[in-house]
């Protein structure tokens, strides 16, 4: 029961504002104005309640996205619909910013409307939301048409509409992980998880239906009792023991059938047409962390410090990590910054109080190192000391740190005369830094 | 052009186009890094660099992020000769540094040079610094120098004007580190400056010079009065640059008139004349058209013509300026800006406590009576109401009361509590009619009963039972007012009282018959609260005695379980006790015990007391001036015993005291806050003020801080009472030599306590409360020592005498007393002045005999002076090479004395500090090795010389000891100091 939902921009001026139920007053928008957006302290939050009202916001770019609500509802229902809405709306007019919204005002109250009714999330999907509400102005619909689209949004499949035709069936299938790490200082792991997901493009004609299978231990398990299960690809990171992965929690996209998950563990689906998020998933066992960061900090006198920091890569030589970065945290009172490096380029930023160590690419197995010299003003005030901040690390390897695999994934389309053979598949693993994280 | 700093120009400009608080912070974090390593670099910067760097830190640190470095280079910038540069550091210091760093010692070192600088401008900018940082430190390092630059001949007008600024700012962080000296009497020749700025400054400076010591600046009377005929007389034109809106000087007006305010009347004619024509010229200028439209303009005019009317207030002796004032304020009273409206009421309500113009307050009445109907400002109705109470008397007072009453009704909460309190004062103070007074306060009990407080319906009842003619009213509309279908529990508290006394007074009317008045009463019972429903039955029990007719009736709802066994224990108390004197007591026994209440001895209302305590500051200027013109008759006195009185009238009945109750919950509730209230109540404030060193205690009006205040003041005011009777003092001998102490001496610890402070209680029993107040200057002191009495009788045959216990003393100490009078009137103090010489050093301690009668029983008491030698001691500063050199000339075996002692107190350093400084030491540091240690000196003044003392107190926290050393020339001095500041330890 989302009361209204209202924009802002950095400044904090509304660009829009649209209020669902009476519950809420004009004078919300300036409550959550004053007391978060302008407030002295940063609220970091986010949610705030203001007088009776709970307000939850995200932020994107310099945009404040804020649903207010005087009811009790489920916060996280209320962040999923918020992030839901981004998507759509990145979907029609690309980047959230200020201009983007200024730009598509109507488009957006249009699409607000149709998302939520009464405070209660409606459809989302921009697939559907994209066949009644275009782009290309306004274009009447005969009466055939609008029927179609009642029958199909209200349907038993909404998200996919019939006849759907193309040339060349093709099916793209992302796995994206992303790992965080927080390491002490000896190499321990304190805490790891990779949470990752399963994205999906699909190219398909008439209503397929789809089968997914991967490593996942209980699917693996259940599968073995069965004949003629076959085994998956081959181990191409670190991955789990058994060939099977330990998952904690997942959750599928609307169009898988639950039922069938809950019974057989066999994910079974028609897809919707285009792009969409087919499953999420995290897992805290047995992850295979890419790179270990050894930091080594000599504090030589109150005004000069050395700092040696060795990463090292832990996959198959054969594959690329890319788009690596080491950050190293200066002391608040650093005054000049001297880096040797072998490889990659590093450089001391000062407006984050960082040394930035950037590495393009870098194959499995390697070990680099870098160090630095740090001169530092010896402060007026001595009673604060630094707090030592940790090392932090940003990469991009072709694997999946978790060991997630994708045994097989099958189309079958009864009507239409393509098989499972015709179909052309695509499966990509891309592994991504999260919080990555080791103390120094 | 490299002066102008572009690199900060384009920093703020960054700083302003950022969009968000992260870009912000990064672009912040790029710049510190960039100063950091600026600073840390190897090329020296030059001034210029240095300068733009540390405004970089000074916009950064006011933009929120805290600095930690930089505060070398912003010290180094003092160093330089450009003013600029010299600027930014002194401002980068004032706001960045804080009191306890460590570079202070070095800004005080530059401040130092500054000050002693010939260029003007750095003089000023160590000025304006001392001034911003304005810590006790810098109190302590420069007050004494600044005054010389206020009175140096050739200083600069800028120069003189910053120095009296920053003195001022000096003198209000630590008063006392502002050394009085010789500048005082040239400091008010400033008032003669060429210079308006100067001026302008010096009043504000003097201002606060003259509520330390306000003798000390008569000088300045006459000078503010021609420097202020100048200023009205000119026209805007004069004054060009201190003109505002066509007003000349306004601020500069205002605060002449404000230190006018401090003092009386001049008492030279032709100054008068010239404050009054003075003051006529400004009412003037009020009529004139105004100049401008702008409202800066009125502001300004009207400023000083405010100030202007507060010093005829204050002064009080000009009729027909006060009658112009009242005419002027009255033209402001339908003004329409509501801030002048206020003005004008607030000040209103001070001219009709003046005699001359009360009559021209009251013409306004009407306007006031509005102003309290209509208008919008709740503050300014309260000040309406504030005024209205100000200018009745006797012949306005129905009328006055009528229009509260009616305005009691619509009246915001938030005043009404007041409002009913003066209403009720007013209906007290000036009924001529008392059936009006009790219709009007049953008017108000009805009207706004929750806002009655129990002092005003004690009241009704103590002035019902004191005038018999009318008992019967009363008893009348009171029974008219019960018939009311829901009234007040007030209500129903006076009509309990008052029919259980006076119910008899109209039985005769059949409409009032006894079972009637006790069915009405009765009635409410149940409605009640318990304290009600108590008094009631006290009530009921009476009306047994009055109609013994309704007794079944009354027996039946005392044994009711309700009562008898209520779970309230003093009803359950006062439902068995009555029911069995109901059922078994004789008709005589009834009379005697429940017998009509004795009248209440008059005193001063309690309601008054009750508003005062309210609104102290307000009601107290009103009060005081109040007295002035009626002699009200004091009264207190006979509070006490009305508590006592009314038991001692029904105990011997052993009954249970029914009808004693009902007078003692009046009388009980009286004696409380009345007590409270006339400052009778000396055992919860004089510790307090002790502890507080004799700082003037609260709100309440207690003895002791009258005593204080007297003590402040006495030069004028209690020189009048001693020297009527210093004639007959020739004979008395106030004086004794070696005569033997008569009594015991009392009050030892307190006099310990006088070793290292000046004032407070000596020493207090029930009857008598002795304070003392002193001053010492060199080799002389005066003692005042005043005599509280704290009973509500006179002391009788009241004397003083001191007793010198050593014949040696007499010839050591040279004293004069000016003594007391014979007697000390109830509640009363009087004041005694003994004036010491010490002509020699000594070491007994004369005393003070009291004798004095006190209800026919003689009394004597003996108290030690707190006379000690190290009263007499001056502190005195030396650098270690002297004291180390004085300390071996007296070491001496007979001119040493040392102890090792127990600690009597916390070894706390602090506590210990101020107790050698009150005694008289100073504190040297950097002179003993170990920093716990104290080391100090200090010269006794004597008539016959000066002897210098030095000492050395090494405590030891673990044993709790101290090994305390005093050097002194004379032997019997470094004993009798060591002694001394043993006890104090």
């Amino acid at each position: 029961m989302i009361g209204g939902l209202f924009v802002y921009n950095h400044k904090g001026e509304v660009l829009i504002s649209r209020v669902y139920r009476d519950d809420i007053g004009r004078n919300a928008v300036d409550a959550f104005r004053v007391n978060v957006i302008h407030a002295r302290q940063q609220v970091r939050s986010p949610v705030t309640n203001i007088a009776h009202t709970s307000f939850f916001h995200i932020k994107r770019s310099n945009i404040w996205i804020c649903a207010a609500a005087k009811k009790n509802v489920n916060a996280a229902l209320v962040f999923q619909f918020l992030y839901k809405m981004v998507e759509v709306m990145g979907n029609y007019f690309g980047k959230i910013n200020e201009d983007n919204i200024k730009n598509n005002f109507v488009l957006i109250y249009e699409l607000l409307d149709e998302i939520m009714d009464y405070g209660y999330p409606q459809n989302t999907d921009t697939g559907i939301l994209k066949t009644y509400i275009t782009q290309q102005g306004i274009k009447s619909q005969t009466k055939e048409e609008t029927t179609k689209i009642t029958n199909q949004v209200t349907g038993q499949i909404a998200w996919r509409r019939e006849g759907i035709k193309y040339r060349r069936n093709e099916l793209f299938l992302d796995v994206i992980e992303s790992v965080n790490l927080l390491m002490s200082p000896q190499g321990q792991v304190l805490s790891a998880h990779v949470s990752g997901r399963v994205q999906m493009k699909s190219f398909l004609s008439g209503m397929p239906e789809c089968k997914f299978g991967i490593n996942d231990k209980i699917v693996v398990d259940s599968k073995r009792q069965e004949p003629g299960a076959t085994s998956g690809g081959g181990n191409l990171g670190g991955g789990g023991k058994a060939g099977h992965i330990a998952i904690d929690d997942c959750q599928f996209h609307q169009c898988v059938k639950l039922s069938k998950f809950d019974t057989e563990h066999a994910i079974s689906f028609i897809p919707p047409d285009g792009e969409f998020e087919l499953m999420r998933y995290r897992t805290t066992k047995d992850i295979s962390l890419p790179f270990r960061v050894i930091p080594l900090v000599r504090e030589i006198g109150r005004t000069k410090m050395e700092v040696k920091v060795v990463v090292k890569s832990n996959f198959k030589p054969s594959l690329l990590a890319q788009k690596v970065e080491v950050r190293i945290p200066t002391p608040l009172n650093t005054s000049g910054v001297q880096v040797i490096c072998m490889k990659g380029k590093a450089r001391y930023k000062a407006s984050d109080n960082a040394i930035v160590w950037k590495i393009k690419r870098m194959g499995g197995m390697k070990e680099w190192q870098l160090s630095a010299e740090i001169d530092m003003l010896s402060a007026t005030d001595k009673a604060k000391k630094w707090t030592r901040p940790p090392i932090s690390m940003n990469f991009e390897v072709p694997f999946a740190p978790s060991g997630f695999k994708v045994r097989y994934l099958k189309v079958f389309e009864s009507k239409l005369n393509y098989s499972d053979h015709d179909v052309i598949k695509w499966v990509r693993y891309i592994g991504k830094s999260g919080l990555y994280e080791t103390r120094c | 052009v490299k002066d102008s700093m572009r690199g900060l120009a384009v920093f703020i400009s960054d700083i302003r186009n950022c969009k968000s608080k992260e870009a912000e912070e990064k672009r912040i974090n790029k710049e510190l890094a960039n100063i950091r390593s600026k600073f840390k670099g190897d090329k020296a910067l030059d001034g210029y660099q240095k300068k733009k760097y540390v405004c970089k830190l000074l916009f950064i640190f006011l933009l929120g992020n805290d600095i930690d470095f930089g505060h070398m280079e912003a010290v180094n910038l003092l160093n330089s000769n450009k003013y600029t540069e010299k600027q930014i550091g002194y401002l980068f210091i004032s706001v960045l540094i804080s009191e306890n760093n460590e570079l202070m010692r070095l800004v005080q070192q530059n401040l130092k040079n500054d000050l002693a600088s010939r260029n003007p401008v750095h003089v000023n900018l160590a000025l304006e610094c001392i001034a911003n940082i304005g810590s006790k430190e810098m109190a302590e390092m420069f007050a004494p120098e600044i005054p010389k630059l206020l009175v140096m001949g050739d200083a600069g007008d800028t120069v003189k004007q910053s120095a009296a600024l920053c003195l001022l700012k000096l003198f209000r962080t630590a008063p006392e580190m502002v050394p009085i000296g010789d500048w005082t009497s040239r400091v008010i020749h400033l008032l003669n400056d060429q210079h308006m700025g100067v001026v302008t400054a010096a009043v504000s400076l003097i201002e606060a010079l003259v509520k330390r010591n306000p003798d000390d600046f008569k000088g300045c009377v006459s000078l503010s009065i021609s420097r202020l005929a100048r200023i009205v007389t000119s026209s805007y034109t004069d004054l060009q640059d201190y003109t505002y809106y066509f007003v000349p000087a306004p601020w500069l007006s205002v605060k002449l008139l404000r230190l006018l305010q401090n003092y009386p009347p001049p008492e030279d004619t032709t100054v008068r004349n010239r404050l009054a024509e003075c003051l006529e010229t400004i009412l003037n200028k009020a009529v004139e058209p105004p100049k401008s439209k702008k409202v800066q303009h009125s502001n300004a005019k009207n400023a000083v013509l405010f100030e202007a009317i507060s010093l005829i207030i204050h002064m009080d002796s000009d009729p027909s300026l006060l009658v112009r004032a009242c005419s002027q304020l009255g033209q402001f009273l339908s003004n329409r800006e509501t801030n002048l409206r206020y003005l004008a009421l607030e000040s209103m309500c001070l001219l009709a406590t003046s005699e001359f113009s009360h009559d021209a307050v009251k013409r306004h009445q009407e306007t006031v009576v509005t102003a309290l109907k209509s208008e919008r400002d709740v503050s300014v109705r309260q000040r309406a109401v504030d005024l209205l109470y100000a200018m009745c008397d006797r012949s306005n007072a129905e009328e006055i009361v009528g229009e509260m009453l009616t305005y009691l009704e619509t009246a915001d909460y938030s005043i009404r509590g007041e409002l009913v309190l003066k209403i009720a004062i007013l209906a007290e103070k000036y009924a001529s009619d008392y059936t009006w007074y009790v219709d009007t306060i049953l008017n108000l009990i009805r009207l706004a009963g929750d806002f009655v407080s129990e002092e005003v319906w004690y009241r009704v009842i103590q002035i019902v039972i004191n005038r018999e003619d009318v008992q019967a009213y009363a008893a009348k509309t009171v029974f008219e007012a019960l018939e009311a279908p829901a009234c007040h529990e007030n209500m129903v508290k006076v009509g309990g009282y008052i029919l259980g006394e006076f119910g008899n007074l109209i039985a005769g009317d059949a409409r009032s018959s006894p079972s009637t008045q006790f069915q009405l009463l009765h009635g409410k019972f149940h409605l009640c609260s318990p304290p009600t429903r108590a008094l009631l039955l006290s009530a009921y029990i009476k009306l047994v005695n009055l109609f013994p007719e309704i007794r079944e009736d009354i027996i039946a709802v005392l044994e009711s379980d309700a009562n008898l066994r209520n779970s309230n224990v003093e009803i359950q108390q006062r439902a068995s006790e009555y029911l069995s004197l109901a059922r078994n007591s004789t008709q005589d026994v009834l009379a005697t015990v429940l017998e009509e209440m004795p009248p209440f001895p008059e005193r001063e209302s309690s309601i008054l007391a009750q508003l005062r305590k309210k609104k102290p500051a307000v009601e107290d200027a009103i009060r005081a001036r109040g007295e002035k013109q009626q002699q009200r008759p004091a009264s207190g006195a006979a509070d006490g015993a009305a508590a006592s009185a009314a038991p001692t009238a029904a105990t011997p009945t052993s009954g249970g005291g029914g009808g004693v109750k009902l007078q003692g919950d009046i009388a009980g509730a009286e004696s409380n806050t009345d007590s409270d209230l006339l400052g009778l109540d000396f055992g919860g404030s004089a510790p307090a003020a002790a502890a507080g060193g004799g700082g003037a205690g609260g709100g309440s009006v207690d003895l002791l801080s009258s005593i204080l205040d007297v003590g402040v003041s006495s030069s004028s005011s209690s020189s009048a009472a001693p020297s009527a009777a210093s004639g007959a003092s020739a004979q008395r001998k106030t004086v004794v030599v070696g005569a033997g102490a008569s009594g015991s001496i009392v009050g030892e610890e307190n006099w310990h306590k006088f070793v290292c402070k000046n004032s407070g209680v000596l020493y207090e029993n029930d009857i008598l409360q002795v304070g003392v107040k002193c001053d010492y200057q060199q080799s002389s002191g005066r003692i005042v020592v005043y005599y509280g009495n704290k009973t509500p009788a006179p002391l009788a045959q009241f004397a003083s005498v001191i007793n010198l216990p050593d014949s040696s003393l007499t010839n050591q100490l040279g004293i004069q007393v000016k003594p007391v009078g014979d007697r000390v009137g109830a509640s009363e103090q009087v004041n005694e002045v003994i004036t010491v010489d010490c002509m020699a050093e000594f070491s007994a301690c004369p005393l003070l005999n009291i004798r004095f009668v006190y209800s026919g029983v003689a009394q004597s008491i003996t108290l030690k002076l707190p006379l000690t030698i190290n009263k007499f001691m001056q502190s005195s500063e030396m650098d270690s090479a002297t004291f180390f050199q004085h300390w071996k000339q007296l070491s001496q075996p007979e001119q040493e004395c040392q102890k090792i002692f127990q600690a009597k107190f916390p070894m706390d350093a602090e506590t210990t500090k101020t107790k050698i400084l009150g005694f008289g030491f100073s504190l040297l540091s950097n002179i003993d090795s170990n920093p716990a240690n104290f080391v100090g000196a200090g010269i006794v003044q004597t008539k016959s010389g000066n002897i210098g003392s030095l000492f050395r107190l090494e405590p030891n926290q673990q044993a709790q000891m101290y090994r305390l050393t005093v050097h002194s020339i004379k032997p019997g001095v470094s004993k009798r100091l060591c002694e001394l500041l043993e006890t104090q330890l």
